[in-house]
């Protein structure tokens, strides 16, 4: 595949003497893309002149599929949207459909979202960060905080069975209670992620070769990245303090302290550097309402939306009804549309819902904040050198899954 | 200068008087009906006088049993950062010439959001770069979030599930 500009500026330039000028396909499987989708480079010598990118390699039709599904089951479908920070998607899709419904969730509820959702920020970022650190030659980092997340998702596990494509939580609450256990294990995860994370710190922060390559690498200003819709970490590096979680706090986010770390010139070291403040952050809002967890239940009253828990289905006839009318989505949904926006691992993941009252939604739409700033990407690398392009891509955290839904 | 989402309305009000249409409030957010002819304008306007300086979201919905008039709709979502003002615009299409101004001149991020809604709705955007499908692959011919085209073949006998959802015709 090549592109028509591309070839018409090399044969314009073909007799120029101080230029080498080649086509290169970087992508769609290349170890450094960390996902699928292809950018066609014109490169001079190592600079780029233009790029051409191609996405939808792995589009798999969610807003279709949605279409036809009830809304407990489109869970599953969030997923595979941002499949590093899976928890955040589900719980932004509930709350959608709790918004819809009108759900009250009990507090406990909240803040047992607070908790899972901050972990799987904290794992988002750390892989974005330890990647930068690959693709810049530091693959020591990337091994070392991987067991942070290897134990994040065995707190998933214990919490909903699933570890990767989580599905966790349910509309109207929780599965599951937070058990002793559990939060023994998220403990003992702060407790070796602080560790691991100075550790990790203490190797990049200050490092010459890293600071080298990544600072002044893919930058870009406040006004374009507006413009083109950056939202969350990529967003704040360049200066923004955007974050959904304050300007519209949605499960309780209200009740935590937390700072809203900045960068200025929105280059990949302040990525990074935003990312790991981010990091510190998250582990105090976890803290926060582990030693603030309320007592209570921990899904809501409204047994029309909500699984009863399984015990009483078996021995219990009110609540094998509802269990049966749940599951076949006999509900009572109201009329109207709805747009809910959650902070996730890259920026601000919506969700827009217009319901006819029916079983299934008549239309749901992902805002997938990685499709919407991956354009910007040809404008950030244009005359940059391809070792930087590489940089700069794994450092905003582009997630195939969350591109091409 | 402060400001809220009912002065932002008032003043878009006055200002394109009768080319907006009704002004509704669901679930917090405020929807306003703009016509067709006037929506870049009004996008402009919010953007420039009124500071709403991030295009959250731009995607479109197919509608078949309405009016042949007002089969599709564009919707767009804007923010304003300073004062957290959110506002979805709508804009409805015929069947026959789903046509509208792009936005890309505004924003650069409506660029890959209205190719998106071309490729899965078919609505033109007028002054577009690169006006291609960016999703699906070049051959497909259809528009397939059109609901006039069902996820499963209709023609399917094996499976049953009128209970679970719609039916293949979305009834």
């Amino acid at each position: 595949m090549s592109v028509k500009r591309f070839e018409e500026y090399i044969k314009k330039h073909e007799h120029d003497p101080e230029r080498e000028l080649q086509i290169l396909n970087f992508g769609p499987t290349h170890p450094s893309t960390h996902g699928i989708f292809q950018n066609i480079l014109l490169l001079d010598g190592e600079t780029i002149i233009d790029a051409e990118p191609t996405v939808g390699y792995i589009h798999r039709a969610f807003e279709k599929i949605a279409e036809r599904r009830p809304f407990y089951q489109i869970t599953t479908l969030t997923d595979r949207l941002n499949y590093c920070s899976a928890p955040i998607n589900n719980f932004g899709w509930e709350m959608t459909v709790e918004k819809l419904a009108g759900i009250e969730v009990p507090k406990r509820a909240q803040y047992i979202r607070v908790i899972l959702m901050e972990l799987s920020r904290i794992t988002d970022h750390l892989i974005c960060n330890s990647v930068i650190g690959v693709d810049t030659g530091a693959l020591t980092g990337f091994l070392y905080v991987y067991q942070i997340r290897e134990k994040v998702y065995d707190i998933y596990e214990q919490i909903c069975g699933g570890r990767l494509t989580s599905n966790i939580g349910r509309i109207g609450g929780m599965e599951r209670d937070l058990t002793p256990e559990v939060i023994e294990m998220i403990y003992d995860v702060l407790k070796f992620a602080k560790k691991t994370f100075k550790e990790f710190e203490t190797l990049m922060n200050r490092n010459r070769i890293f600071m080298d390559r990544t600072i002044n690498v893919g930058a870009i200003n406040a006004e374009r990245a507006l413009s083109y819709g950056f939202t969350g970490p990529n967003l704040r590096a360049t200066g923004v303090d955007y974050d959904v979680r304050v300007m519209n706090p949605y499960s309780s986010y209200e009740d935590f302290e937390f700072k809203v770390p900045v960068g200025t010139s929105g280059d990949t070291y302040d990525r990074y550097c935003v990312r790991q403040a981010e990091i510190w952050e998250s582990i105090s809002i976890v803290e926060q309402a582990l030693s603030n967890l309320p007592e209570g239940k921990f899904y809501a009253d409204a047994p029309e939306f909500v699984f009863p828990p399984k015990q009483d289905v078996y021995h219990n006839m009110e609540a094998l009804i509802y269990h049966f009318k749940v599951v076949m989505g006999e509900w009572p949904t109201p009329v109207g549309e709805v747009y809910h926006s959650v902070e996730g691992g890259n920026g601000e993941v919506g969700f827009y819902l217009v319901s006819d009252g029916g079983r299934t939604p008549f239309r749901l739409h992902f805002r997938r904040p990685c499709f919407i700033y991956y354009q910007a990407y040809t404008e950030m690398i244009k005359g940059s050198m391809l070792s930087d392009a590489v940089a700069t891509l794994s450092s905003l955290n582009v997630i195939a899954g969350e591109l091409d839904a | 200068m402060a400001i809220d989402s009912k002065q932002v309305i008032n003043l878009l009000l006055e200002r394109f008087e009768g080319h907006l249409g009704n002004v509704e409030e669901s679930y917090g957010m405020n929807t306003i009906q703009v016509k067709r002819s006037h929506i870049f304008e009004v996008i402009q306007y919010l953007k420039e006088e009124q500071s709403f300086i991030l295009l959250t979201d731009v995607t479109a919905i197919h509608f078949p049993d309405y009016d042949p008039e007002m089969r599709f709709a564009v919707v767009y979502h804007i923010h304003n950062l300073f004062e957290n003002i959110r506002l979805r615009l709508r804009v409805f299409l015929p069947e026959g010439n789903p046509e509208i101004d792009s936005m890309t001149p505004l924003f650069a991020s409506a660029n890959w959001q209205e190719r998106e809604a071309y490729d899965f709705f078919g609505v033109i955007f007028k002054n577009h770069p690169n006006l291609k499908r960016i999703l699906n692959m070049d051959e497909m011919e259809i528009f397939p979030l059109r609901k006039e085209y069902p996820m499963e073949d209709g023609g399917r006998v094996d499976i049953d599930d009128r209970f679970f959802g719609r039916s293949i015709h979305n009834e």
